[in-house]
C-alpha cells in the first residue's frame, strides 16, 4: 500500500503534464498550427502588421475570460459583461473628454467594473438567485440604460493621453502586456492560493466547501469582483484603442467571452478548468476570425465555425468525462 | 391467512434476483411475492436492500440476474412505463406531484379521458377523480383542490388514486408513514386494508415493527442484500423481527480495543435546535467511543450538525474541553478541534472534480498557507501521510477524487479531517455503502484514534457496528436520547427495542 502511494508521489508531477497536455498545450498547438496552415495558402496571413492586429484587437476579450472562468468555475455564470463593458468605456471615454484626470479615467472603470460585479454577485450568492437570472436583468439594464443615457451618441475628441492602449512596455504594446500579466497572475493566483481553491471548491461542490470551513457565499462575492475587475481591465484596452467610443459593444461579446472560457477547457459545470486555456482559446478564435479572411472565405461564416468550435469542445469534454467514467466504473 | 398458499399464482413474485453497483453487492438471490388481497411487509436495517429490490419490482433497475412475474406470467420490466402498464404502481417517500395542478389532474396526468379532437374532457376528469375520492370514502379531498396546498397525508391520497387511476393490482409502499402524522397514519391504514379487501396486493416497506403488526400478514426480512427469512405476521414476535433483521455477523469487522479513557471533551447539556433536536445531554470523554443509534430520522445526524455549527444550538450549553464554547458555523467548529464527517460523502464531503491531493488539504489550507499562497511542499507530505496512513488506493495523488471507489472517497473524507488533529470526531455513518474489507480498515482506524485520545461520537444505523465499536450506547428517538448502555449492556435486542420504541419504559442500564 505504500508502495502505491510513494508512486503517487512520484509520478504526480508526469500526471500534472498530462492533464496540462489535454488543453492549455493543444490550444497553444492548435494556435502554431493554424498559424502556419493558414501561412501556408497566404503568406500575407504571417506579416507581422496583421498578427498584431489579430493580437492588439483581441486582447481584451482574453482579459475579460480570465474573469469569466472564474466565474464559471465557482460554479456561476454572467452574461452582463459585454454590456458592462460597453457602459464602462462609455464612462472611462465620458471622463477624459470632461478633462478629468487621465488616472482617474483608468481607474473608473477598474472601480465601477468591480462594484457593480460585486454587487451581483451578493444577489446570487445571499438571495440565492441563479447567476444567469441575475446577470441577464442586468445585462438588459446596462445595455438599456446606456442608450438612454447617451442618446446613442458617439464620444469623439478623446484626449491624446487617454490611449493607454497604444503605450509599449520594453517595446511590447500595452494590450498584450496586460494580457499576460493578467492571466500569468491570475493563473498563479488560482492555483497556488487557499483563495483561488476554494473557488474550485465553491463550484466542484459548495456544501463539502462550506464543512471544510470555506464561505461559499463569500467567494461567489468575491469572485464576481475579482470578474469586474478585469472585464475594467479589459475595458481600458478595449477602449483606449478607439479613437471613438460607441454607445454600443461588439455584438455578443459576452458570448464571445464565455466561448473563450469553455473552449479554453473550464467546465460548464463549474470546478473544472484554468485560466491560462480561457486566454489562449480567445487568441485562438481570434485567430480563426482573421484567418478566414485571408483564405478567402465570408466572414460571415465566423460565428458559425465559433459554434462549431464550442460544440465540439463540449463534446470533446464529455467524451473524455465518459471515458474517466468508464474506466473508473470497472475498478 | 386469507392468502393461502397454493392458491392462484401471486400477483407479483420476483425470483433469483442478482444486482450489483460498482463495489457494492446490493442483493442476492432475492425471492419474493406478493398475494392479491394480501400485505407483504419487508423489513430490514438501512442497506439491506429493500430499496434496491422495491426499485427493480417498479422497473427503475434492471436486475443483473433472476426473472419478474405479474401473476404467473415472466415480464421484463424495462422501464418504469412497463412495470405501470404490468399494474405496479409505486408509491416512493419524496411523493412525486405537481402542486400547481389539481388533484384530478394529477391523478390522471398523462393519461387524461379525452373528448373529440384530442382535446381534454375536463367534466369527466373530473367526474372520474370524484368516483375514485368517493370509492375510498375520502371526503375531504375535492377534484379541483390545488395539491400544492394540501398536507402530506392528503398529498400521498393523491398519489393512491393516481395508482388506481392506472388500474394498478400491486402497490409498492416505501415508508408510507415516515412522514405522516398519528390521524394520518390511521386514514392510510383504513385505504390500505380496503385495498386489500378489493384484491390489490401491497407490498409495504417500513421501519417501524408496529405497523407491520398492525397492517401486514406477511413479513420477509432482508439483511446486507441477502434474504434472511420470512414469517407470517401472526406467528411472529417483535424480538424475532429484531434478531433477524441484526443478526449476528463476523466479529473482526470490529475489532475493538479497550484504551483507557480520559476525562471529558464534549458535554453537551439540554442542546436544543428545533424542529429535530429537542434537549439532549451527553459527554464524550478522550479516548472514548460513543454510539449514537436510532432510526433514520431520529434527530442524530441533526444534532451532530448542531455541535459542529451548521444548524447552531438555539438553547443549551456545549463545553468543549471543560470550557464553554458557542459554535455558530462549521469554521468555528473546526478552529476548536471538532471535525465532522458527513453522512452523504458525495453532496456533503467530497469536491469531486478536484484532485486527492486537493481534498485532503482543503479543511488545513489555512494552517498550510504562507503569505497568502499554499506551501506546495508541506501539502504534498500532509496528503502523503493521510493516504499511507488510511492506506488510500489511488494511482496518483492528482487523480480525480471521484473517480475513486466509494471506500477509497470515505477515506478521503476521513483524512481530510484528520489532517486537523481533532479532539472530538463526530463520524456520520462512517461506513454506509462500504464495501467489508474498507468498513474493518475504518473500524481499526477508529480504534487507532480513540488510542491517541481523540473523543468519537459515531451515528450509525448499523446495529452490530454500534455494539461492535462503542464503549458507550446512546440511543436517540424523536429528537431525544432515550436510553444509555455500557458496552457490557448493550445487546441488540435492548438496543433495537429502545430504537423502535418498542419498551414501554425508558430503559437505562448504564
Amino acid at each position: 500500500m505504500s508502495a502505491t502511494a510513494a508512486l503517487g508521489a512520484t509520478s504526480a508531477r508526469g500526471w500534472t503534464l498530462r492533464r496540462f497536455a489535454s488543453q492549455e498545450a493543444l490550444l497553444a498547438v492548435a494556435v502554431i498550427g493554424l498559424a502556419v496552415v493558414v501561412g501556408f495558402i497566404n503568406p500575407r496571413f504571417l506579416a507581422y502588421r496583421n498578427l498584431a492586429d489579430v493580437l492588439l484587437g483581441n486582447a481584451y476579450i482574453g482579459i475579460a475570460a480570465v474573469g469569466m472562468s472564474m466565474v464559471i468555475i465557482s460554479g456561476n455564470i454572467d452574461i452582463s459583461v459585454g454590456a458592462l463593458i460597453g457602459v464602462l468605456a462609455t464612462v472611462s471615454g465620458s471622463l477624459a473628454v470632461a478633462g478629468a484626470p487621465i488616472v482617474v479615467c483608468w481607474l473608473a472603470p477598474l472601480i465601477l467594473g468591480v462594484a457593480v460585479m460585486a454587487a451581483q454577485g451578493a444577489v446570487v450568492a445571499y438571495l440565492r438567485i441563479p447567476a444567469i437570472v441575475v446577470t441577464l436583468g442586468m445585462m438588459s439594464i446596462l445595455r438599456g440604460g446606456l442608450i438612454s443615457v447617451t442618446g446613442g451618441k458617439w464620444i469623439t475628441d478623446l484626449p491624446d493621453t487617454f490611449h493607454l492602449a497604444d503605450l509599449n512596455v520594453l517595446g511590447a504594446p500595452m494590450p498584450v502586456v496586460i494580457m499576460v500579466v493578467a492571466t500569468a497572475v491570475a493563473a498563479l493566483w488560482m492555483r497556488y492560493s487557499p483563495r483561488g481553491r476554494s473557488i474550485y471548491a465553491t463550484g466542484g461542490n459548495a456544501e463539502a466547501a462550506r464543512l471544510c470551513g470555506v464561505n461559499p457565499q463569500r467567494t461567489v462575492v468575491m469572485v464576481f469582483a475579482l470578474h469586474g475587475l478585469f472585464a475594467g481591465a479589459a475595458t481600458l484596452v478595449y477602449a483606449t484603442q478607439l479613437r471613438v467610443i460607441q454607445s454600443t459593444t461588439p455584438s455578443g461579446l459576452e458570448l464571445t467571452i464565455i466561448t473563450a472560457t469553455v473552449v479554453g477547457g473550464v467546465s460548464i459545470l463549474g470546478g473544472v478548468g484554468t485560466v491560462i486555456g480561457a486566454t489562449l482559446a480567445a487568441i485562438l478564435i481570434a485567430e480563426i476570425t482573421s484567418a478566414l479572411v485571408f483564405i478567402n472565405i465570408s466572414p460571415y461564416w465566423t460565428d458559425a465555425v465559433r459554434g462549431a468550435l464550442i460544440i465540439a469542445t463540449v463534446i470533446a469534454d464529455i467524451m473524455r468525462r465518459q471515458r474517466r467514467a468508464a474506466r473508473g466504473w470497472k475498478k | 391467512m386469507i392468502a393461502a398458499e397454493g392458491q392462484s399464482a401471486p400477483l407479483l413474485e420476483v425470483r433469483g434476483i442478482d444486482k450489483s453497483f460498482p463495489g457494492v453487492h446490493a442483493l442476492s438471490n432475492i425471492s419474493f411475492e406478493v398475494r392479491a388481497g394480501e400485505v407483504h411487509a419487508l423489513l430490514g436495517e438501512n442497506g439491506a436492500g429493500k430499496s434496491t429490490l422495491i426499485k427493480i419490482m417498479s422497473g427503475v433497475y434492471r436486475p443483473d440476474a433472476g426473472s419478474i412475474l405479474v401473476e404467473g406470467r415472466e415480464t421484463r420490466l424495462a422501464g418504469p412505463d412497463d412495470a405501470r402498464r404490468a399494474g405496479i404502481a409505486t408509491i416512493y417517500q419524496e411523493l412525486l406531484l405537481f402542486p400547481e395542478l389539481s388533484v384530478a389532474e394529477n391523478i390522471f396526468l398523462g393519461h387524461a379521458p379525452r373528448a373529440g379532437g384530442g382535446r381534454i374532457d375536463w367534466r369527466a376528469m373530473r367526474a372520474k377523480a370524484e368516483a375514485l375520492l368517493a370509492s375510498l370514502e375520502i371526503d375531504d379531498l375535492a377534484a379541483d383542490q390545488i395539491v400544492g396546498a394540501l398536507t402530506v397525508g392528503n398529498r400521498q391520497r393523491v398519489e393512491i388514486l393516481r395508482a388506481l387511476s392506472h388500474d394498478a393490482r400491486i402497490l409498492i409502499m416505501d415508508e408510507p408513514t415516515a412522514a405522516l402524522t398519528e390521524a394520518d397514519v390511521t386514514r392510510l391504514f383504513d385505504i390500505v386494508r380496503r385495498l386489500k379487501a378489493r384484491g390489490v396486493g401491497v407490498v409495504y416497506i417500513s421501519h417501524r415493527l408496529e405497523e407491520i403488526f398492525l397492517i401486514a400478514d406477511r413479513v420477509t426480512v432482508l439483511r446486507d442484500g441477502a434474504y434472511v427469512g420470512r414469517r407470517q405476521v401472526a406467528e411472529t414476535s417483535s424480538a424475532e423481527l429484531v434478531q433477524m433483521m441484526v443478526g449476528r455477523r463476523i466479529d473482526n469487522l470490529f475489532p475493538k480495543i479497550v484504551v483507557p479513557i480520559g476525562a471529558p471533551v464534549l458535554e453537551a447539556r439540554d442542546v436544543v435546535r428545533r424542529p429535530m433536536t429537542k434537549g439532549v445531554s451527553l459527554t464524550v470523554r478522550a479516548g472514548e467511543i460513543v454510539g449514537l443509534a436510532g432510526l433514520v430520522g431520529a434527530g442524530r445526524s441533526e444534532f451532530a450538525q448542531t455541535v459542529f455549527g451548521i444548524a447552531p444550538a438555539e438553547s443549551g450549553e456545549i463545553r468543549l474541553m471543560g470550557e464553554a464554547i458557542r459554535i455558530n458555523s462549521p469554521e468555528s467548529a473546526r478552529a476548536k478541534g471538532i471535525a465532522y464527517v458527513p453522512e452523504d460523502r458525495g453532496v456533503q464531503g467530497l469536491v469531486r472534480p478536484m484532485s486527492v491531493l486537493h481534498n485532503l488539504s482543503l479543511a488545513a489550507l489555512g494552517a498550510l498557507s504562507r503569505v497568502g499562497f499554499i506551501d506546495r511542499l508541506g501539502e504534498r507530505r500532509l496528503a502523503d501521510t493521510a493516504i499511507k496512513r488510511f492506506s488510500v488506493k489511488t494511482s496518483s495523488l492528482d487523480e480525480i477524487a471521484g473517480r475513486l471507489s466509494g471506500g477509497n472517497q470515505q477515506k478521503i473524507v476521513l483524512g481530510k479531517w484528520l489532517a486537523n488533529n481533532p479532539k472530538l470526531l463526530i463520524l456520520d455513518e462512517p461506513t454506509r455503502g462500504i464495501d467489508v474489507g474498507t468498513k474493518a480498515e475504518i473500524h481499526r482506524l477508529m480504534c487507532e484514534l480513540a488510542g491517541a485520545g481523540v473523543a468519537i461520537l459515531m451515528i450509525s444505523s448499523e446495529l452490530p457496528e454500534v455494539l461492535g465499536m462503542s464503549d458507550r450506547v446512546l440511543v436517540m428517538r424523536e429528537g431525544r436520547l432515550v436510553a444509555e448502555f455500557d458496552r457490557a449492556h448493550a445487546t441488540s435486542e435492548a438496543v433495537g427495542a429502545a430504537m423502535m420504541g418498542g419498551e414501554p419504559n425508558m430503559e437505562k442500564a448504564a
